[in-house]
């Protein structure tokens, strides 16, 4: 075990895939001798050469496509994009081209792309900068989704989804990226993709967060711990595929479930998982399920009004209380 | 040469079924064929070399049959049925047969660009000598893709042949209206290669450019853009009543048919004459007629399968 920041797992994972696969390329804006906006890819030009660590002009639905073509041609692209509001401009291209060759051409087409993205707010980004749209793409049969919370998982997904055959949307958090965490030495350890994580054991409720909100769940598991309460996280890791199993497990020994995440609330993934809740363990539930999430705005770029929208460790640990004590409010 | 000839007038003749077929309502859907245009897909795919990458378009069956696809399981797909080459889940603009390196047609317009232009990237970062053509139309030139591919391609040298099927209308919407410079060839100069007009209704034209434009390609020149002036003598799709040009401007075309004028072209050099062409013909017709004898016959998907296959 060593301590690496977020980033350094995932540049790890990127530099263990290069290497031991010749296959495997990255390409997108300024991830070259920049180094990537967020500085994931820093190096990498230097030791791979600027044929596989390969800067793109600003073109997402462009260079998006090309990795696509590249990956039904036998390559396995990994394409960074910087911010993931930027995904908007590549949606064609993920969802009728990627996501349905499988389906339609069969075997023969084989997609294995990953696209990496920094989502998510906290960082005063404004409204085209911040945005959380994991969930447009669990509605597209064909893509996996993954948003890691931790280093060891976000190089062990990443590696995961590298050596997947299908196409992966892969969302990193901007406010993750310097979070610090240990991580398992050896160039084959991965965390498979599915599989969704205890980040903490628990009786008297059970939080269900991903990315940055698994990160802050398991702060407020801490706190609420100190009050007496014993909250379990679950950490979803991958929402497509999505591991119903472990939730639905933790949901029958608490009885208590609150649902917390970055994207606004209609639509965001938390009310398929609650949905998936009532559908199969509605009889064990012992008070309405609560959400935490965005409220249906964009993000401000103003600190106060970012902070206002954006559900915290704070929030959850009140959520949970009232969701233990019996006083449950409807809205966040 | 005589390969070429029956390959188009498998094209005509099938894609003629596929129209009666649809306005009999025998199959459902959509299609969009591809009549008149069959010297560009037969032109551009004799030049290709086994491996080369093909993308087409949503108007793709000529594109398909030009590069070996089997008009019983083309015609099984149009059909809805299980022998069709995607197993009745894309229908008439998603059929693929990645061991002819035909990467599929498309439903969304210039949606296959980019995807082509990855193929290429991949081939020359493996090295293979292979090349990538994409088929698109004078449609798909105004999607932003076009823009963008065609600008990696160009800084990136990468071994393409764009080949822009001009046949003046989008739809119902005559190229003039959507485009000011008089050819969409002209539109490489931006990315640094060159932009050939070619006569698309000229097989053997077709041929000889896409020859030498896949010749630079592997040579590490970079691509190249070919836009092949031709014309679609049937509707946009089933059901078009094509109120946006004249009997009279299609006549003209009809005239300058492309299958016509290869004909002639075999009968001067001596490798046609009346009972050839009979003959040819009849073949002709009688693998389009197999083709539907097929489909009919073919099983539908089954309805448990329906989940399958989502991912690898």
């Amino acid at each position: 075990m060593k301590t690496l920041t977020y980033t350094e797992a995932l540049r790890e994972a990127l530099t263990e895939e290069l290497a031991r696969d010749p296959r495997v390329f990255l390409l997108g804006e300024d991830i070259g001798l920049y180094g990537g906006a967020f500085g994931v890819t820093r190096g990498l030009m230097h030791q791979f050469g600027a044929e596989r660590v390969r800067d793109t002009p600003i073109s997402e639905q462009g260079f998006v496509g090309a990795a696509v073509g590249a990956a039904l041609a036998g390559s396995r692209p990994v394409v960074e994009i910087m911010f993931m509001d930027f995904i908007t401009l590549a949606v064609d291209q993920l969802v009728n081209q990627a996501a349905k060759l499988r389906y339609v051409f069969g075997p023969q087409a084989c997609c294995p792309l990953v696209l990496r993205t920094a989502g998510g707010g906290g960082r005063c980004y404004g409204p085209t900068h911040s945005q959380s749209l994991e969930a447009w793409f669990t509605h597209a049969p064909g893509l996996k989704v993954v948003a890691p919370a931790t280093p060891a998982d976000a190089k062990g997904l990443l590696k995961a989804a590298i050596r997947d055959d299908n196409p992966v949307v892969f969302m990193e958090h901007k406010l993750l990226y310097g979070t610090r965490g240990e991580v398992p030495d050896g160039a084959d350890v991965t965390v498979p993709l599915g599989q969704a994580r205890i980040a903490r054991p628990g009786t008297d409720l059970t939080i269900i967060a991903w990315s940055w909100m698994a990160s802050e769940a398991e702060r407020a598991a801490e706190a609420l711990a100190v009050q007496g309460i014993s909250a379990e996280v679950v950490d979803l890791r991958t929402l497509v595929p999505l591991d119903i199993e472990t939730v639905l497990t933790s949901v029958r020994k608490t009885h208590r479930v609150l649902i917390a995440h970055e994207a606004c609330r209609t639509g965001g993934f938390g009310a398929e998982v609650g949905c998936r809740i009532f559908e199969n363990a509605y009889d064990y539930l012992d008070a309405p399920l609560r959400r935490l999430a965005v409220p249906d705005v964009p993000l401000s770029a103003s600190p106060v009004l970012e902070q206002a929208a954006m559900p915290d460790r704070h929030r959850i640990v009140q959520a949970a209380m009232e969701l233990v004590g019996g006083e449950v409010n409807s809205e966040r | 040469m005589l390969d070429w000839y029956r390959t188009m007038l498998v094209i005509r003749y099938f894609e003629e079924k596929v129209e009666k077929l649809f306005s009999d309502g025998v199959i459902r859907g959509t299609t969009h064929p591809a009549i008149g245009q069959e010297a560009v897909a037969v032109g551009v795919c004799s030049a290709l070399r086994k491996g080369d990458y093909v993308t087409s378009t949503h108007r793709g069956h000529a594109h398909f049959m030009a590069r070996g696809g089997d008009p019983n399981r083309m015609m099984a797909e149009l059909f809805g049925k299980a022998t069709g080459y995607s197993g009745g889940r894309g229908g008439s603009q998603l059929m693929a047969d990645y061991a002819t390196g035909f990467l599929g047609g498309n439903g969304i317009t210039g949606g296959s660009i980019p995807v082509a232009t990855g193929a290429a990237l991949s081939a020359q970062l493996r090295g293979t000598g292979q090349v990538a053509v994409c088929f698109f139309g004078d449609g798909a030139s105004n999607q932003g893709t076009f823009h963008e591919s065609l600008n990696l391609a160009g800084i990136w040298k990468l071994p393409v042949v764009y080949v822009c099927e001009n046949n003046l209308y989008a739809m119902s919407t005559p190229v003039h209206k959507t485009i000011v410079i008089p050819h969409i060839a002209d539109r490489a100069g931006s990315y640094g290669f060159p932009g050939i007009v070619v006569d698309g209704n000229d097989l053997l034209a077709v041929r000889d450019t896409v020859r030498a434009a896949c010749d630079r390609a592997r040579g590490g020149e970079g691509p190249t853009l070919i836009e092949c002036k031709t014309y679609r003598l049937s509707g946009h799709s089933r059901g078009d009543p094509r109120h946006y040009r004249t009997r009279e401007e299609e006549a003209l075309w009809r005239k300058g048919c492309a299958i016509k004028r290869f004909r002639a072209v075999l009968v001067k050099r001596g490798v046609l004459d009346a009972a050839k062409d009979r003959e040819v013909k009849r073949q002709a017709r009688a693998a389009v007629a197999a083709a539907v004898r097929f489909a009919r016959q073919s099983p539908d998907p089954d309805p448990a399968t329906l989940e399958q296959g989502v991912f690898a």
